[in-house]
């Protein structure tokens, strides 16, 4: 039984790390049909700006004070590259992947020369030592920490779809973009308002990973796969659908992993995602639409 | 004959002069090591006809053609190692993982007739399955990218993973021989060199054939506009699978090469990264032109071990700046600088309808007016 419930809490925060990683994929995927590869490189500026304010606030305070500089850091980061890059795109969802690419490559290249190759820890502030006991499963107040920011999030984001004028532009773009416009959206203005709010979700996944484990330039690469596999499984622009796959797909790698090895949890997670497109080719939550393509 | 040939290609003369520079006057003025770099080069060149065969003319974005490549190596790899260990042997790395027997799946590899054939084979079944899983579920563009993206990622954490079994991170090393010759005499890799040159022509002869056919313009017409292709009755998952089968098809080929030319067959060759540094070459060289995926793939690799000579770090802003630069503003990549030249030779006489991969966008407009 508490094996059962470590494995499901393991998943859990796995699928919530990639949850808030994923969502600021899908809004920009399904917002502006663009595939940013260097979201990665996002997470990995907030994990270094968790790094760099370690060092000098130390951690007891930097965790608080790092998470929402990285949200606007890495916001920040992604409306510049949306600026001067991605907006040339549109239309094009191919080439901006490769093109993320490059940057992705060009930002973790930056990443080493600026703070070396190696890995850095970043140290936990003491108050995240320890954790509660459920039925004699230890669940650590790192994870539980980390669950709680995402929940809150998308809480947040939620709430600003459905609460805030602005929300509903954004809701309104995702359905109908050419619908939106004639009805006086200004659409550039929400793509830049949703890539501020997707990157920057993507700066405060990098701190909350700082928890985890040890952070590196390479980082971003090793969710950005997964991230993009819980939208792909969600379905575009929803965020239903994005909570529903992280949380599917998190679980089943945790308990492929526990029941085999490490090894096969990706394959099994892939698998997944192929048999899951068979059922429901547009993902587990698809807007309804009478277009083509 | 002659005549014949060249009233079915006017570029045919081309062709055989590219095969005069590769196969003589490389060998003739190249070092033994140089000329080994380039053998590599054009293994690459092999997985880059094929994904200008799935991307360049199918639209399918392909970022796992490392995965195929792998298979085919690791087919090779495995026949290689157990030539080695010899009947009843176990390759040295299973020793070093305490491996008693050879595990069961590698010991049809033992056989040539089974290892070489699978090389391709392989990697076309799985391409092939995926294929028809994903197509028929009308599942493209950036899924497809993104899905073959992580299929390479798992091929590899899976091939780290079982260690005992494929050698983990180190890879299939220390090969020597390849049917009693020996891989490190500069005369058998001389010989490899001219294998490898032959197999790049031949398949870039299928590619060409292929796409000049009827299913070629079906591949473009797929590309173009499926719904389209769908309504007049074609079925784009067949273009599709057989497209994308036939490009992981020469990925398995041109990994079962490089593993004799390079000695070495590891996951580090295999992952999201090398998969992505295939495609820039086709990126470069101009997509949908063959010539153009071959020259650009040689091209970059050769910059690639220039500057990594010279300037480790380098290379990954050079690198960085090629996929933002050529494929952000000038899409159509070296081939429409010759586009360029030959439009100045001719004068005014008009010129084939160039080939987008991605139409529908104002930014390629100016190229193609």
């Amino acid at each position: 039984m508490d094996i059962y419930v470590s494995q499901l809490f393991t998943g859990l925060s796995v699928g919530s790390v990639l949850l808030l990683i994923a969502l600021g994929l899908t809004f920009t995927f399904g917002q502006m049909g663009v595939i940013n590869l260097a979201h990665g490189e996002f997470i990995m500026a907030g994990a270094y700006t968790a790094y760099v304010l370690g060092d000098s606030l130390g951690a007891a305070t930097s965790l608080l004070v790092a998470l929402p500089l990285a949200f606007v850091l890495a916001g920040a980061m992604g409306v510049v590259l949306e600026r001067l890059l991605i907006r040339r795109l549109y239309g094009r969802p191919l080439d901006t992947l490769l093109v993320t690419w490059g940057v992705s490559l060009i930002l973790q290249q930056v990443a080493r020369d600026i703070f070396g190759a190696p890995n850095v820890n970043v140290t936990k502030p003491s108050w995240l030592d320890g954790g509660l006991s459920v039925f004699g499963t230890p669940l650590p107040y790192t994870r539980l920490f980390i669950l709680g920011l995402v929940a809150a999030s998308v809480t947040a984001i939620w709430l600003y779809q459905t609460r805030l004028p602005q929300g509903r532009r954004m809701r309104a773009v995702v359905q109908n973009r050419q619908l939106a416009a004639c009805s006086g959206i200004d659409t550039e203005r929400v793509d830049r308002r949703t890539f501020f709010i997707g990157s920057g979700l993507a700066g405060a996944a990098g701190v909350a990973l700082t928890l985890l484990g040890p952070i590196g330039p390479s980082l971003g690469t090793n969710y950005i796969v997964d991230a993009f596999l819980v939208v792909v499984a969600g379905g575009l622009g929803q965020i239903r659908g994005a909570v529903l796959a992280a949380v599917f797909l998190g679980v089943l790698a945790a308990v492929v992993e526990f029941e085999t090895q490490a090894s096969l949890a990706k394959v099994a997670v892939f698998v997944a995602v192929v048999a899951l497109l068979q059922w429901r080719p547009q993902g587990l939550v698809a807007l309804r639409s009478r277009v083509l393509t | 004959m002659r005549a014949l040939l060249a009233r079915r290609s006017p570029r045919l003369g081309w062709f055989l002069l590219a095969g005069l520079v590769v196969l003589v006057v490389c060998p003739a003025v190249l070092s033994d090591f140089r000329l080994s770099l380039l053998a590599k080069y054009l293994c690459f060149a092999i997985v880059a006809v094929g994904i200008d065969l799935a991307w360049g003319y199918g639209g399918m974005l392909t970022l796992g053609q490392g995965l195929f490549f792998g298979m085919g190596g690791y087919a090779m790899g495995m026949f290689l190692k157990l030539q080695e260990a010899g009947p009843g042997g176990l390759p040295d790395f299973m020793v070093y993982n305490g491996l008693t027997e050879v595990p069961a799946f590698w010991k049809p590899f033992a056989h040539a007739w089974f290892a070489l054939p699978a090389a391709i084979i392989l990697p076309m079944a799985l391409a092939a399955g995926l294929g028809v899983l994903v197509f028929r579920q009308r599942v493209r563009g950036a899924y497809f990218a993104i899905l073959t993206q992580a299929l390479a990622a798992a091929f590899v954490i899976l091939l780290i993973g079982q260690q005992g079994f494929t050698a983990g991170t180190n890879g299939l090393t220390n090969m020597r021989t390849l049917f009693g010759y020996d891989l490190n005499d500069p005369v058998n890799q001389r010989s490899l060199y001219f294998v490898v040159a032959v197999a790049l022509g031949g398949v870039f002869l299928l590619a060409r054939q292929v796409v000049a056919s009827r299913y070629g313009r079906l591949l473009v017409a797929v590309r173009d506009g499926e719904d389209r292709v769908r309504f007049l009755g074609y079925s784009p998952t067949k273009v599709k699978v057989l497209a994308f089968t036939v490009s992981a098809g020469m990925a398995g080929l041109a990994g079962a090469l490089f593993v004799p030319v390079v000695g070495i067959m590891s996951p580090a060759l295999l992952g999201i990264v090398p998969s992505l540094e295939l495609v820039i070459g086709v990126a470069l060289g101009g997509r949908a032109t063959l010539v153009g995926a071959v020259a650009g793939t040689v091209l970059v690799n050769y910059a690639r071990t220039g500057l990594s000579e010279n300037f480790p770090s380098g290379w990954l802003y050079v690198q960085g700046a090629l996929f933002i630069l050529v494929v952000a503003f000038a899409p159509r990549g070296l081939a429409a600088l010759v586009d360029l030249v030959r439009r100045a030779r001719h004068g005014r006489r008009p010129l084939p309808e160039p080939v987008n991969a991605e139409p529908a966008s104002p930014l390629l407009e100016p190229a193609a007016s």
